[in-house]
C-alpha cells in the first residue's frame, strides 16, 4: 500500500473551483456555445470514507469523475491529492492514476472485447513497469480478491461472463494497481438487484481490506444511503449540498435535495420530507438560469435567487448547502 | 466508392459483441456457407495458383514471338487458347498476366491500408486538431473520382508498373483513411479505451493493445472491396499505356494490343477482358460476403 503521506487528517482529495465547459460546435466547426457540465465545484474527500455523489442524470457527476482522473482537462480549478497538487508542481498524472482508479457503469463496454480478464488487468500493471510474469500473478491475486477464481475466469473474454462477473473484473482491474482511491461511477447501477447487493458487499469488504477511499457516484438514492459516510448533491454542474449521510437523508437543507428525496419512494415514512417532488426536467446546461440554477424549479425562489448565485455555507458542523433561503441572504440581496 | 465508405459504420453493438479471434473464424464460416462466395473463392484461388506457378505450368515461353503463327484461333494444335498478334501463346500470357494483375490489385491495397490505416487511426484516436489536419487533406483527395485521380497521378509520374503501383496506392489511401478514422473514433469513445487511459498508459500503447485489434476487422473488410477496383484501374492504366510496358504480359496491356485484331480473332481479343472480369467480380463478391459476415452478430 502506498504511504499515507499527509497524515490521517489531510484529505485524500481536495477539489477547488473545478470547471469544465464542453464546446458545442456548429455546422461550420465553430464553437457556438458551451455545455456547462461542471461549473466551479469544490469539496474534500477524507481518507477512508465513502463520499456518495447524487444528482439527476446530466448534472455533471461523470464529468466530475473524469476530471478527478484527469481523463479530461479541466478548464479551471485544481485537484490536490493527499497534499500534492496535480501537474508539474506536484504529482504527475500517471502517478495520480496509479493512486486513483475508476470503475465505469457499463461492465461490457469497459472491458476490451479482445482481452481476457487476466490480460485486461495485466495491461495496467505492465504500464506501471511490472514484468509480465509478476503482472500475471498480481492479476490473479486481484481476481481472487474480487471472488473470481483465476483458473476458472482468468482466461474468459467479456462475452463469456455475466454482468456481475464482468463488473468484478472491472473492480479487480481497479484495485490491481493498489490505488488509494476508487471512483465508482454508477458501477452497480446496471446490475440486477441481487447481483448489486453482492457487489456492494464485495466493495465494502475490499474497502476494509485495502484501506480504500471511495467516491461513489449513483443516481440511486437508496444505494448511496447504504454505502456513504458523507453525501454530495449536485445540480446542473454545481454542488448544492454536502454533509454527513444521516443529515442529508434525515434533515436535508437545500430545496433541491428535499425535492429529490421527496420524489423517491421511501420505505420509511419518516424519511419522506415535506417538500413537493421534482417536476419537469432540469434546465439546459448550455444556458443555465442566472443566480441560483435551481430557482426555476424551486418553490421558495424569490427575485434574490435570480440576482446572485448562492455559495456553499456551513449550516451545521460538516454540513454545507448553497441556498439563499437558508442563509437569510434573501433580505440582503433584495 | 464514396457510398461504400459511408456504409461501413460500426454500430456500438458490433464492437461489443465481436468475439475475440472469432472474427476471421466466423468470416470463413460465413463464406463457406455462402455458395456464390465459395465459387468466387475457388475461382480466385485457381487464378492465384496458376499465376504463382505460371513458370512451371505454362506450356510456352510468354515472350517467344513468331510471325508465322500469329492470331491462331483457340483450340489450335499446341495452342489451347490460340496466339496473340505476335504469335505468343495466349494461355501462357494469360497465366503470366495474372501475376501482374493480381499483384497490381492486391499490393496497392495493402500499401494503402498500411498508410491510410495509420493516418485514419491517428486522426480518429487523437481527434481535434490532429484529426482536422489529417482529414482535411484526405478529403481533398477523396473528392476526386478514383479513376481520374489514378490517371492524373500516373500521368504525372510517368508510365511504368512501379509508377502505377504508386498512383493506385495514393488513390486508395483517402477512402481507407476515412473508414479507419470513423471506426477508430467509435472505438476510441468506448469505455475500455477510457479505462486503459485511466491506468496511465501512453497513447501508443493503447493504440497497439486496445484500438488496433478492434479496428482491423472493419478496415481490412473495407480494403478488400477495393481490390477489384484496383484490378480494373491498373488494367485500365496499362490499357492506356500508363502502366505495364510491352512486352510484359498484363491483361490490360494485352487487351490494348489485341484490340486491333478484334475482327480477325474476336475470341483472342476478348480473353484478357474475361480474365479481368472474372478476377475483379470474384474479389468483389467475396468481399461483399466478408462484409455481411462482419455484420452478423454472434
Ligand atoms: N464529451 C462531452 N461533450 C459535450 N457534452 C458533454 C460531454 N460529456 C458530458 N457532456 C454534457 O455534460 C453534462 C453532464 O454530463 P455527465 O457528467 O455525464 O452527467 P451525469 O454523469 O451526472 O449524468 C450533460 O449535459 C452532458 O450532455
Ligand atoms: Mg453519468
Amino acid at each position: 500500500m502506498s504511504a499515507d503521506r499527509g497524515g490521517p487528517a489531510q484529505p485524500i482529495l481536495i477539489v477547488n473551483g473545478l470547471r469544465k465547459y464542453f464546446p458545442l460546435r456548429g455546422p461550420l466547426g465553430t464553437i457556438d456555445a458551451h455545455v456547462q457540465a461542471v461549473d466551479g465545484i469544490g469539496f474534500d474527500v477524507r481518507k477512508g470514507e465513502t463520499l456518495g455523489v447524487v444528482g439527476e442524470s446530466g448534472c455533471g457527476k461523470s464529468t466530475t469523475a473524469r476530471l478527478l482522473m484527469r481523463l479530461i482537462e479541466p478548464d479551471a480549478g485544481e485537484v490536490i491529492f493527499d497534499g500534492d497538487p496535480i501537474g508539474h508542481r506536484g504529482i504527475s498524472i500517471r502517478e495520480l492514476r496509479r493512486n486513483m482508479q475508476m470503475v465505469f457503469q457499463d461492465s461490457y463496454a469497459s472491458l476490451n472485447p479482445r482481452h481476457t480478464a487476466t490480460e485486461e488487468i495485466v495491461f495496467g500493471l505492465r504500464v506501471h513497469g511490472m514484468g509480465s510474469k509478476q503482472a500475471r500473478e498480481q492479476a490473479h491475486a486481484s481476481l481472487r480478491l474480487v471472488g473470481l477464481e483465476p483458473g476458472q475466469f482468468g482466461d474468459r473474454y467479456p462475452h463469456e461472463m455475466s454482468g456481475g462477473q464482468r463488473q468484478r473484473v472491472n473492480i479487480a482491474r481497479g484495485i490491481a494497481l493498489n490505488p488509494r482511491v476508487l471512483i465508482l461511477d454508477e458501477s452497480v447501477s446496471a446490475l440486477d438487484k441481487s447481483v448489486q447487493a453482492q457487489v456492494l458487499n464485495l466493495l465494502a469488504d475490499l474497502k476494509d481490506r485495502l484501506n480504500l477511499t471511495y467516491v461513489f457516484i449513483s443516481h440511486d438514492l437508496n444505494v448511496v444511503h447504504h454505502v456513504s459516510d458523507r453525501v454530495l448533491v449536485m445540480y446542473l454542474g454545481k454542488v448544492v449540498e454536502i454533509g454527513p449521510v444521516e443529515r442529508i437523508y434525515g434533515d436535508a437543507a437545500h430545496p433541491y435535495t428535499r425535492a429529490l428525496f421527496a420524489s423517491r419512494l421511501s420505505m420509511d415514512p419518516a424519511l419522506r420530507v415535506g417538500a413537493a417532488p421534482l417536476s419537469g426536467d432540469p434546465p439546459n446546461p448550455v444556458r443555465p438560469p442566472s443566480g441560483c440554477r435551481f430557482r426555476t424549479r424551486c418553490s421558495l425562489a424569490t427575485q434574490a435567487c435570480a440576482a446572485s448565485e448562492p455559495l456553499l455555507r456551513e449550516i451545521a458542523p460538516g454540513h454545507q448547502a448553497a441556498c439563499h433561503a437558508l442563509t437569510g441572504e434573501m433580505a440582503d440581496a433584495a | 466508392m464514396s457510398a461504400a465508405a459511408e456504409r461501413i459504420s460500426l454500430a456500438p453493438a458490433a464492437v461489443k459483441r465481436r468475439r475475440t479471434g472469432g472474427f476471421w473464424h466466423r468470416a470463413a464460416r460465413h463464406v463457406m456457407r455462402d455458395k456464390v462466395a465459395l465459387v468466387c473463392a475457388i475461382v480466385l484461388l485457381a487464378i492465384a495458383l496458376s499465376a504463382i506457378f505460371a513458370p512451371w505450368i505454362a506450356p510456352a515461353d510468354p515472350y517467344k514471338t513468331s510471325m508465322l503463327r500469329c492470331l491462331l484461333p483457340p483450340l489450335s494444335p499446341k495452342y489451347l487458347l490460340g496466339t496473340d498478334e505476335l504469335g505468343r501463346d495466349m494461355l501462357t500470357r494469360l497465366l503470366y498476366g495474372g501475376r501482374v494483375s493480381l499483384s497490381m490489385g492486391i499490393a496497392p491495397v495493402i500499401l494503402a491500408t498500411i498508410v491510410g490505416g495509420a493516418l485514419g487511426v491517428t486522426a480518429g484516436y487523437f481527434g481535434r486538431h490532429i484529426n482536422m489536419a489529417i482529414m482535411r487533406v484526405v478529403n481533398v483527395f477523396y473528392a476526386f473520382p478514383s479513376v481520374l485521380l489514378a490517371v492524373a497521378m500516373a500521368g504525372v509520374l510517368g508510365s511504368g508498373i512501379v509508377n502505377s503501383l504508386i498512383s493506385l496506392t495514393l488513390v486508395f489511401i483517402p477512402p481507407i483513411a476515412r473508414v479507419a478514422e470513423s471506426v477508430t473514433t467509435q472505438v476510441r469513445n468506448q469505455d475500455y479505451v477510457e479505462a486503459a487511459r485511466a491506468t496511465g498508459a501512453s497513447a501508443g500503447r493503447i493504440i497497439v493493445q486496445h484500438v488496433l485489434a478492434n479496428v482491423m476487422g472493419p478496415i481490412v473488410t473495407y480494403a478488400s472491396s477495393l481490390v477489384s477496383i484496383a484490378i480494373i484501374i491498373s488494367s485500365g492504366l496499362s490499357f492506356l499505356g500508363l502502366g505495364a510496358a510491352p512486352p510484359l504480359a498484363d491483361w490490360g496491356l494485352m487487351l490494348n494490343t489485341l484490340r486491333q485484331a478484334i475482327y480477325v480473332a474476336p475470341v483472342n481479343a476478348v480473353l484478357p477482358g474475361v480474365m479481368i472480369f472474372a478476377a475483379s467480380v470474384s474479389f468483389n463478391l467475396l468481399s461483399d460476403s466478408l462484409r455481411s459476415a462482419m455484420d452478423v452478430r454472434a
